[in-house]
């Protein structure tokens, strides 16, 4: 089985979009799971059916029972994360800004706190019209924590590519470098990054590869847009050569990426000359991770 | 009686890539012309201002957040620590304690309720701040550590750094990170006024609907830039009107915007429609946001 | 010698689990009596932060002289296992339980340092 992971760093890079073309290419020996938990839109490509649904419980939240609490303050007191007030001295746990840490619980002498699990959003497994399966997740709206939902994303995909035997797992990745992001790396077999040549662009791509190579996982990179600026593109050119990140493919600044996304379909699927190079990528990426098993 | 207090702006968006960064730039510098004028990052993951902001980076200071430090001749092996600790950031080998400063929320369990102060609290390293000089401009970027995992705790320090040192820019601009959550909800508190910033495109749409509501439930008012305009459909107008949000401006699709961002130039002194777009921005939030 | 690995089953036949915290089961090889156990890993599996540094402290109470697991652990859970010397074999991606063991014995198992 092989675990795929799509990151940019930077945002609007065209990755969720060259995700859901290459889940097309995989077809149904695939499990997508999108990790971008944030802001999750590869069900608008994909057509998920949002088949399965479950609550999704991630982290604790402190809940203080008014017919216990004694009013002694310690808990307000003891909060570093400014969390516990006493408006007209009811003391109330702002959710917004709990941890979850539990000193609160621990330190109560009237044990009026509890540690109770907090709602973060739905997850579902759905299939797609592929006819893969997809896994993906709505965060509720401020939730923490998305690096567990994403943790809990993956497995669930796992498990399934593992009862399903299916070959691949597709992950669309989350931007950032910060807890998400390394919850979806964490297992992959190869990692794509996706760029592009603004400054911004080539910036993020040196501080993701930075993470990357923590994980000491493979990496290619697809520079997307890559006519919007030579000088750019020859210089993420040369960082690849440099990091010995394989270099994938380019693909031009076209309109008709957009005009798929908005048609709800991946560029393969509308008219345009870009399905050989997805395929030219697909088998490129294929040979990788053959290889990368003997 | 005149008021004091600063007019704090921030701008987000709940996709990434929308133009958040060119909208942030481009405001604050086209408005530091008529007066003094901050622009912090608070993008802490991946900060991409200062590349249009002409000068360089002048380092500032180093951020630290408080963790436990071991010490080793106090401590009885008692185990309540790793215990206590939610996140896993402290963990009982044997005979000795590891504590991992990038786990660490520091909420001072441990250390407090070790019983032989075994873990007293250290500062730790967790991002810098920096700071650069445009003439009227001051900008300020806040960057987290490599392998760093949180980024809250750097953006409440930023605001509150901002607050003691900087109270008497009249007008902030905050370039908040991406998404709906728990980052963007810190990078926008206290702010007077957020400013959306979305694509005409389906995606764009979507990741709109989630950060419009994320701001209702923090009771922040909003108003849409959509960026690109021209590619796409008008799915994000009709929302916008269904919703009684306004849209603050419509920047044509440009590929001259593109590629001058692309190397790190601000767009408004080129292309004289952005500067138009910019100033109706400012307008607008200036005559709605009543101190 | 005690050899831990991370383990996707229970039995020698098992794949490698490739994830170091998130492992669903630690395996625990005895050569002096050829005994081979399990330890379930759920409980870490589902915990919302520090599944690395859990799952190397329960490693370490297994007391193993050597861990062959898949991607290897992060960087935070690989300092914690330097501090008690134990030494960590890596890339039995794929491997059964069984292979892995021979590809160590083989020498042909990468360690990280």
């Amino acid at each position: 089985m092989n675990e795929i992971v799509i990151l940019s760093g930077k945002g609007g890079t065209g990755k969720t979009s060259i995700t859901a073309t290459l889940a097309m290419l995989a077809g149904s020996d695939a499990v997508i799971a999108d990790c971008d938990v944030d802001a999750a839109n590869m069900h608008l490509l994909l057509k998920p059916d949002f088949g399965k649904g479950h609550d999704f419980y991630s982290g604790e939240l402190a809940v203080i029972n008014q017919d216990q609490c004694t009013r002694c303050g310690i808990c307000e007191e003891k909060c570093r994360f400014h969390a516990i007030s006493s408006p007209g001295g009811q003391f109330q746990v702002n959710p917004i800004d709990c941890e979850g840490c539990g000193y609160c619980e621990k330190v109560c002498p009237a044990h009026a706190i509890t540690m109770q699990e907090r709602f973060s959003g739905n997850l579902y497994i759905s299939q797609t019209k592929a006819g893969s399966f997809m896994v993906h997740a709505r965060l509720d709206i401020g939730a923490e924590n998305s690096g567990k939902l994403v943790a809990r994303v993956k497995n669930e995909a796992k498990s399934l590519a593992v009862a399903e035997k299916k070959q691949w797992i597709i992950v669309d990745g989350s931007p950032g470098i910060g807890c998400p992001v390394i919850s979806s790396l964490s297992g992959a077999t190869y990692v794509i990054l996706v760029t592009e040549p603004t400054m911004s662009g080539l910036h993020d791509l040196k501080r993701i590869y930075a993470v990357i190579k923590k994980f000491r996982i493979k990496a290619g990179c697809i520079i997307n847009k890559y006519d919007l600026n030579a000088n750019k593109t020859n210089e993420i050119k040369r960082f690849l050569d440099e990091a010995e990140i394989l270099h994938l493919a380019d693909i031009p600044y076209d309109i008709l990426f957009t005009q798929a996304m908005v048609e709800g379909k991946t560029i393969i699927e509308i008219q345009s000359p870009y399905k050989p190079v997805f395929q030219q990528i697909w088998s490129k990426l294929s040979e990788q991770l053959n290889h990368k098993k003997q | 009686m005149i008021d004091h207090r600063p007019l704090k702006i921030a701008v987000a968006s709940g996709k990434g890539g929308t133009g958040k960064t060119m909208v942030s730039t481009n405001l604050a510098a086209l408005r530091s012309q008529s007066g003094s004028t901050l622009l912090v990052d608070l993008d802490v993951e991946e900060p991409n201002d200062f590349l249009f902001i002409p000068g360089e980076l002048v380092h500032v200071s180093d951020q630290f957040k408080m963790i436990p430090d071991w010490d080793q001749n106090r401590c009885t092996l008692c185990g309540i620590c790793s215990k206590v600790c939610k996140y896993h950031a402290v963990i009982q080998l044997g005979t000795y304690i590891a504590v991992f400063k990038e786990l660490c929320h520091g909420c001072y369990a441990c250390s407090e309720l070790c019983p032989v102060e075994a873990l007293p609290m250290h500062p730790y390293k967790m991002g810098t701040i920096s700071k650069k000089i445009s003439q009227n401009l001051t900008f300020l970027e806040s960057r987290l550590e490599i392998g760093e995992e949180q980024a809250v705790p750097l953006i409440h320090q930023t605001h509150n750094l901002v607050d003691k040192n900087y109270a008497d820019f009249k007008v902030q601009i905050f370039d908040c990170p991406p998404g709906t959550s728990c980052p963007v909800v810190a990078a926008v508190k206290d702010t007077d006024f957020v400013i959306l910033v979305t694509e005409p495109t389906p995606f764009g749409l979507n990741d709109l609907k989630l950060a419009v509501e994320t701001m209702r439930k923090l009771g922040k008012p909003v108003g849409v830039v959509i960026n690109r305009h021209g590619i796409g459909n008008d799915d994000v107008e009709v929302y916008c009107r269904q919703q009684q949000i306004p849209v603050l401006a419509k920047i044509p699709f440009s590929r001259q915007i593109a590629e001058l961002y692309s190397n790190g130039s601000l767009a408004y002194q080129e292309v004289g429609s952005l500067e138009s777009s910019l100033q109706q921005i400012f307008s607008y939030i200036q005559n709605t946001v009543k101190p | 010698m005690k050899i831990a690995f991370t383990s996707s089953g229970k039995t020698w036949d098992s794949i490698i689990d490739p994830r170091f915290g998130r492992t669903e089961y630690i395996a625990l090889y005895n050569e002096e009596n050829e005994e081979l156990n399990f330890v379930d890993n759920t409980s870490v599996k589902n915990d919302a932060h520090g599944a690395g540094t859990a799952t190397a402290q329960k490693i370490f109470e297994l007391k193993p002289d050597v861990l062959i697991t898949g991607n290897g652990p992060g960087e935070t859970a690989t300092t914690a296992l330097k501090h008690v010397k134990m030494k960590i074999y890596f890339k039995a991606n794929d491997m059964t339980l069984k292979q892995a063991y021979e590809e160590y014995k083989n020498g042909n198992l990468p360690e990280i340092k």
